[in-house]
């Protein structure tokens, strides 16, 4: 029994930094409404400057006095983030400002390593709390005490914040309705600023506490946002009461879970968060939200098929793609090959996100089902390799086929959110049921045929799908269903009003885009000869993403030419620096600020203004990133 | 033998929000080839009477039936596919799709293509699309991108997607709101025009009262959530009771001098 009663108190002191976190994310998105995704790298930033601190300043006042100094600095840093970046994209939509903070969080990856180093670093004891308390033979560490203490203390202090102070009643109030607030006179600016210095400032506050319990180590930022987003979905997004109470209910079942299925663990709280966002698609305390913000711009341009001169051009460009085995080495044709792939999972997600309007952010969970679909038809089942081609995509169309039933009942954010959740699913039973996918160590030895075995023929092959895959998913966009997809993109109302079940072609074009990017898996399977966990991880996900929106969102075919430009960059920067993932973070960051039409959208803007130069660019080709709103 | 029943019957119709009767136990019918107009104040029930018609919202009791068969409280796209067309107060069209698209999608679904994934849209049912548009006056506009569009253009592209599966009743929220006097002018004849001819039902809801005395058969009066009045235009006008609660400051021939000198 107090066996029990300790496993649920040291839940309940995680759940302290976790409520921190979620309730700073929370408060952020409330008047914001950005879900800003580097929230994990402010926390991270938070526990590494309190450790240099703390190594430095000596004394019970040295440490606690760390401990708010490290938060306070990075609530600077938040402030300048906010001013320099954010101020840029709060009228963007959500995907683009999901994405920028992601690529943040890229770039702060990388500037921890360089000023820390990669070595875990372990903190310094709370002086005060070194010791631990004994609970009838069981120990419970004196620290973990405080936190529990903390963790409602601060919900007082930030009710009490928000209940009784003016500028409590002004975030409130922005919350509900910021354009009215605005036009009440109140300097929107710096009430944006203020809100989110706060926002970062318990981010960084949470990271600090942590590091007399963990080690600091410069991966822990991922890892606590994917919790962070499991709060507030469950708790519901802008609410701190929510925050708090999922928190404790997200600690308590992994501190619960770990005791009862000690190997599905991780799942056991995106399972109960996918049952709350389907019952409660706003969150336990969550409000419904407002109509959802259209996800992809407004295309001015309308989308038409590609005339007999472009379709020339596109059959002369892939006879060009096809003559590369004649003049380059094996290593740019297995180079050619993976890009090939990429395309066939870009052109996945496009179709899901462009055309559906349906933003994926765990699309590379049906890419590595493909993938592990071909892992074991190849080795458990022996089968040759053209009937696992055909077979191993199924499995990533079954996933597509359960998760995306689910999600297509959500939109926006939310959808974002369960899409990122239901991959770190997959991704967990990958890493956690060793005895199947062999874990961390992933399968190895799949080779191709014969027929598919050299490095030329099998960029032939793989060029020739990624051919036959765009071809059959831009037909698709101008077929009957494509059109029906799009009317559910642009206005669910009206599509259920001209007799359009909505819910099911989403979940069609879910399934339809998830077997693809199967079928690029089964083929990224063959050209590694292995299959790992990190082939459905969330950074895959974030590839197929930019990738996207390299090309243009709002273009029918642009995510071709995106994963083109951005895997040659990619396997190219990788070669050239260590520092891959702070130029990367970088350009993404560049896309969304100053290109949001990628690079196709660009382009065929230019070609409309050269083609009508006379009438002036529509109030909407003027400001892109403008919302529909 | 019992009569034909009647195009569109709603008996009953009653729908809280916590302790507030938005509508009361309203009875009604409608013909086909018959205009009607529901009208009443502000807050008077009548957008949620509407909604319930078609599904988007659900009655706490009463029943809708059309040509006798049961559709209360079944999803809108059931509703519509029973031939029930609906525009709305605030456009709701395909913003990124062009104007023939739009009428297309609606097109598509009438024809159960809505999962043929190898058929070329663009010339699915061009014909009729570019007949619809000519219908409603937007023959012109038919490949400029719907987000493109005037207000009052909005509402024929509207009026023109929900004829496309040949509907027996249109439902028509505020038709005219948010359009220049000789827009809601020509809006209406069209709507009556086409109605008379294919003998379909209309019913919709206004706050012009030039508008709904001028187009509609007959007129029904919502207040509070209950019917206070039924009858031809005249009759409506007549009535001493709907003068009190709605027309009882003159507004009518207020608005009809406003109307008149600005026109």
């Amino acid at each position: 029994m107090a066996f029990y009663v300790v496993q649920f108190l040291t839940g309940l002191a995680s759940a302290a930094s976790l409520f921190l976190v979620a309730s700073g994310l929370s408060i952020i998105f409330g008047v914001t409404r950005i879900v800003n995704f580097a929230h994990g790298a402010f926390y991270m930033i938070g526990a590494y400057i309190a450790f240099t601190l703390t190594e430095r300043l000596s004394g019970a006042f040295g440490f606690w006095g760390s401990i708010v100094l490290a938060a306070l600095a990075v609530a600077m840093i938040g402030v300048i983030v906010e001013m320099v970046l954010l101020r840029r994209i709060y009228h963007a939509p959500e995907l683009f400002q999901l994405l920028a903070t992601f690529g943040l969080t890229l770039m702060v990856e990388d500037l921890v390593v360089l000023i820390w180093g990669p070595d875990d670093l372990v903190g310094r004891r709370a002086p005060g709390f070194r010791g631990a308390i004994d609970f009838f033979g069981q120990n419970i560490p004196s620290y973990d005490l405080f936190l529990i203490v903390l963790g409602p203390v601060v919900l007082g202090i930030l009710w009490l914040l928000f209940q009784r102070t003016r500028w409590g009643v002004l975030v409130r109030a922005a919350t509900q309705d910021r354009d009215m607030v605005a036009a009440l006179g109140v300097n929107q600016k710096w009430l944006f600023t203020s809100v989110f210095a706060v926002g970062v400032f318990l981010a960084a506050l949470g990271g600090a506490l942590q590091i007399p319990r963990d080690a600091v180590h410069h991966a822990m930022d991922l890892r606590i946002i994917v919790e962070v987003f499991v709060v507030v979905v469950i708790g519901g997004l802008g609410s701190i009461v929510g925050a708090f109470v999922a928190a404790v209910l997200v600690s308590e079942l992994n501190a619960f879970g770990i005791l009862i299925f000690p190997k599905i663990s991780i799942i056991l709280v995106f399972l109960v968060m996918a049952v709350v966002l389907i019952v409660r698609p706003w969150g336990l305390f969550g409000k419904p939200e407002a109509a959802a913000r259209k996800t992809p711009g407004l295309t001015v341009n309308p989308w038409r098929p590609l005339t007999s001169n472009e379709r020339l051009a596109a059959v002369a460009a892939l006879v060009v793609a096809a003559m590369l085995p004649l003049f380059a080495g094996n290593y740019l044709l297995t180079v050619g090959s993976e890009i090939a792939i990429f395309v066939i999972f870009a052109v996945s997600l496009h179709f899901l996100m462009s055309v559906g309007g349906l933003a994926s952010f765990g699309h590379a969970a049906y890419f590595g089902l493909g993938a592990y679909g071909i892992a074991f038809l190849a080795k458990m089942a022996g089968l040759p390799m053209i009937v696992c081609l055909l077979l191993g995509p199924l499995l990533g169309c079954m996933g597509a086929a359960v998760f995306g039933f689910f999600a297509v009942q959500l939109s926006g954010v939310y959808f974002a959110m369960l899409t990122l959740a239901f991959a770190q699913i997959v991704w967990s039973i990958a890493f956690q049921w060793v005895s199947v996918t062999g874990g961390d160590n992933g399968i190895l030895g799949l080779w191709p045929s014969s027929w598919a075995a050299s490095p030329s023929h099998f960029y032939w092959l793989a060029l020739g799908v990624a051919a036959l895959v765009t071809v059959a998913l831009r037909a698709m966009v101008f077929s009957p269903f494509g059109y029906a997809l799009r009317a559910t993109r642009d206005s669910l109302l009206r599509s259920e009003a001209v007799g359009i079940n909505a819910k099911r072609i989403q979940w069609t074009a879910f399934v339809i885009a998830g077997t693809t990017a199967g079928i690029g898996g089964a083929l990224f399977a063959y050209l590694k000869g292995s299959v790992f966990p990190d082939n459905l991880g969330i950074s895959l996900s974030v590839d197929a993403l930019v990738m996207v929106l390299l090309g243009g969102v709002e273009t029918v075919s642009g995510a071709v030419i995106g994963a083109i430009v951005y895997k040659a960059l990619n396997i190219w920067l990788v070669s050239q620096t260590d520092l891959s993932k702070l130029v990367l973070g970088g350009f993404i960051m560049l896309i969304v600020v100053v290109f949001p039409k990628g690079i196709v959208g660009m382009l065929e803007m230019l070609a409309q203004r050269r083609r009508k130069s006379s009438p002036p660019g529509s109030p909407l080709l003027a400001k892109p990133i403008e919302s529909a709103e | 033998m019992s009569a034909t029943p009647p195009l569109l019957a709603v008996e009953g119709l009653t729908k809280s929000y916590g302790g507030i009767h938005a509508v009361r136990g309203v009875s009604f019918s409608l013909r086909a080839g018959e205009i009607l107009a529901l009208i009443g104040p502000n807050g008077a029930g009548k957008s949620t009477c509407f909604d319930m018609l078609n599904g988007q919202n659900k009655p706490d009791s009463g029943h809708v039936r059309l040509l006798g068969e049961e559709i209360t409280g079944r999803k809108p796209r059931e509703v519509w596919r029973l031939g029930v067309g609906r525009t709305f107060q605030i456009t709701a069209t395909f913003a990124t799709m062009t104007v023939r698209e739009n009428v297309q999608v609606a097109l598509i679904s009438h024809e159960k293509q809505l999962y043929n994934l190898w058929g070329s849209a663009p010339k699915f049912d061009r014909g009729e699309a570019g007949r619809l548009l000519e219908l409603v006056g937007m023959g012109g506009y038919a490949d400029r991108p719907c987000g493109e569009l005037a207000y009052g253009d909005l509402k024929r592209l509207e009026l023109a997607v929900a004829l496309a599966n040949q509907p027996k009743l249109l439902l028509m929220d505020e038709p005219t709101a948010g359009m220049a006097p000789r827009e809601r002018v020509d809006l209406m004849r069209l709507t009556a025009s086409i109605a008379r001819e294919k003998s379909i039902g209309v019913l919709f809801t206004e706050h012009d009262m030039d508008v709904v005395f001028e187009h509609a058969d007959r007129i029904i009066v919502l207040n509070r959530g209950t019917l206070i009045a039924e009858g031809s235009p005249a009759e409506v006008r007549g009535n001493p009771q709907v003068q009190a609660v709605y027309l009882g400051e003159g507004l009518v021939y207020d608005a009809r001098h406003r109307e008149g000198t600005s026109a």
